[in-house]
């Protein structure tokens, strides 16, 4: 780009003013600000529970539009992360932002939900008691507060994007059904559904395939992969065949901190990795 | 063109519904008043005081127990102390009543007669405006629906749930009681209001009175019901019974619980406080135990009796539970509460619905005995 020469408002050029950087751009308080191409940055993120340090300063940044795979061994601290992402958890210490301006730290569960993050819990947790096409429904990007809902009625482009998810979740045919009655897999899937309808930035998805079997797995992986790109994905996951299927980088949690990072050919050549994977 | 909200609110009831309407509104508003006022007494047709006031009172119960359905029932959340609302509503018609009295208490003061034994010499200040029936209107609407959302704003800002909630509504309506029993408090101490004789100019005991009484109870269930029904079945209900299956699931999603709660409980108070208004006159007293604990517990298990999350159950519940009370009452008054407590028991651990669920589960027992379900359609079922 055109170096351009702008004089500061004080009428002094910035130091830093090196005469080949970018316009500024301005910001808007509460919108999600993916300039330097990242979409959720972690910085020494310490959280402990009666003296037990789940996570010991973590350290993690996710681009925009990566498909990231989050691995380690039972009480690495995958799940704190998430609930530290996703406002459920407070850090003690470190910091957490999502995009360039929005601070984790200080929104609560529901805010930092409406600003672009979406959770898939471990164990799947769908409204039973809803139908499936109620629980999309529920999902739904929109005003979400008491008075809208009391009035709103579905519109037409709405019910379109809950066809088009049964379609992509291969529940079309079971709209109707209650969702407590659906098999595993298919309220795994549901889950992920709601995800979407959500219409997140980000989506964090805790052991997604669990109780999946092979075939439902690699579909799932088929769907992860084409959502990429447009979305930002993080995939805690056991399950390797799975993680090399999705292909992106991979992150070694450990006693609450990174261990490694790579690809998966890398992480598993690391002999770190293989000492905590296989102990001594 | 998107459809008026008076249309939607209107078509909430379904074609059977209206019909129950119907039915119901012929019962209330023509049968009734027939019955009891131009059928001569003898006549075997002929309705009684007793029958009107009692069924009255019972309506009114009815329009509480809807209203403790859409906050238990429906957003999962047991409050113990609704009969505080209610008692809130009845009190703030109650002081109108008292003010309709005049002169002709026992004292022939303009002072209520509470309030010339205990020789105060001017009304409290809270006491003012209560001559207006407006007023009274008003302030029925108002003041226990602020005080339930005050409440409830910071029981739920606290993230209170569960039977940690219930107990602190009971200690609440408890409270409430106490403070009204001390005569200081300016609500006649333990006697309450009584003694009424005049609403709106009117005597109070005239049979025509009374007629009015029960049809507007029976109008305040019906629009209750209708509301409930609009509620449940809009995108707010499903929420609503979202949060009481897994709230933290809906915080994820992005809704704000609090604010779901805290209109439901309000608007839940405030019902209640419309069914204290309609049952006072009827009745002709109110005094602090109606805040009574076991009030609150009763109302309780009129719902869970009835059947919990559903509309129609909670008012069978309220009629069957108190039906039975007046008779159990006379019949084998030291036997009631025994009673009370095995229905509750009996309720909770075979009838989980209610009556309402089990009639439910025998209807479709006999529609599966009449035509078997196909293997194959049973299968896409499981």
């Amino acid at each position: 780009m055109k170096a351009v020469d702008l004089p500061l408002a004080n009428g002094e050029n910035s130091p830093w003013d090196s005469g080949t950087a970018e316009l500024g751009h301005i910001l808007h308080p509460g919108e999600l600000d993916l300039s330097h191409k990242v979409i959720l940055y972690l910085e020494d993120i310490s959280v402990s529970f009666d003296g037990f340090r789940a996570l010991n300063r973590l350290s993690l940044t996710i681009d925009s539009g990566e498909l990231r795979c989050i691995i380690g061994p039972n009480g690495a601290g995958k799940t704190t992360m998430m609930d530290v992402i996703t406002g459920k958890t407070r850090p003690d210490e470190g910091r957490a932002f999502f995009g360039q301006t929005i601070d984790l730290t200080r929104l609560s569960e529901a805010e930092i939900a409406s600003s672009g993050i979406g959770r898939k819990f471990q164990k799947p947790t769908i409204f039973e008691n809803h139908s499936v096409f109620e629980n999309l429904e529920l999902a739904m990007k929109t005003d979400k507060r008491v008075r809208r809902s009391l009035f709103s009625v579905l519109d037409s482009a709405a019910a379109d994007r809950i066809a088009e998810t049964l379609e992509l979740i291969r529940l079309a045919g079971a709209a109707d059904r209650q969702a407590g009655l659906l098999s595993h897999g298919q309220k795994q899937w549901l889950e992920i559904g709601m995800l979407l309808m959500q219409e997140p930035r980000l989506l964090l998805l805790d052991e997604p395939v669990a109780g999946m079997t092979d075939e439902e797995t690699e579909r799932t992986g088929e769907l992860f992969l084409s959502l990429a790109g447009l979305h930002s994905l993080v995939v805690v996951e056991h399950d390797m065949a799975f993680v090399r299927q999705l292909g992106g980088r991979v992150t070694v949690l450990h006693e609450g901190s990174v261990l490694a990072e790579g690809s998966l050919e890398e992480v598993q050549g690391d002999p770190r990795v293989i000492e905590v994977y296989l102990g001594r | 063109m998107p459809t008026p909200l008076i249309v939607r609110f209107l078509g909430a009831f379904d074609r059977r519904g209206w019909q129950f309407a119907a039915l119901f509104a012929a019962l209330t508003l023509v049968a009734v008043p027939v019955m009891h006022l131009v059928v001569p007494s003898g006549s075997p047709l002929h309705l009684s005081t007793h029958f009107v006031t009692l069924t009255g009172k019972i309506l009114c119960y009815a329009i509480v127990a809807v209203a403790m359905d859409l906050i238990w029932g429906y957003a999962g959340i047991l409050s113990l102390g609704h009969g505080l609302f209610f008692a809130l509503g009845g009190y703030a018609f109650g002081m109108y009543l008292m003010r309709q009295i005049g002169r002709d208490g026992s004292y022939q003061s303009d002072l209520p007669d509470f309030m010339v034994f205990l020789d105060w010499k001017d009304m409290p200040w809270f006491w003012a405006g209560s001559d207006s029936f407006i007023w009274a209107v008003l302030v029925v609407l108002t003041v226990p629906a602020l005080i339930a959302f005050v409440f409830g704003y910071f029981a739920f800002r606290s993230r209170i749930r569960g039977v940690y909630f219930s107990i602190i509504t009971q200690a609440l309506t408890y409270a409430a009681m106490l403070l009204f029993f001390r005569n200081e408090t300016g609500f006649g101490g333990n006697n309450g209001f009584t003694d009424f004789k005049r609403i709106l100019g009117f005597s109070i005991t005239a049979p025509e009175t009374r007629v009015v009484l029960f049809a507007l109870s029976a109008m305040a269930l019906l629009a209750t019901l209708l509301l409930a029904r609009y509620l449940v079945a809009s995108r707010f209900g499903r929420v609503l019974t979202a949060i009481r299956d897994a709230e933290s699931r809906v915080m994820f999603l992005g809704y704000q619980p609090l604010w779901y709660k805290l209109f439901v409980w309000t608007l839940s108070a405030m019902l209640c406080a419309i069914a204290g208004a309609l049952y006072v006159p009827q009745v002709g007293i109110i005094n602090p135990s109606e805040m009574s604990v076991g009030n609150s517990i009763e109302i309780a298990i009129w719902v869970a009796v009835g059947g919990r999350g559903t509309l129609i159950g909670p008012l069978i519940g309220a009629f069957l539970v108190n039906l039975a009370k007046s008779w159990f009452t006379v019949s084998f008054p030291e036997y009631w509460l025994f009673f009370l407590g095995a229905m509750f028991v009996v309720a909770t651990l075979y009838l989980p619905q209610g009556v309402v669920g089990l009639w439910l589960k025998l209807r479709a027992r006999a529609a599966r005995a009449e035509n078997p379900v196909s293997p194959a359609t049973k299968g896409a079922r499981a």
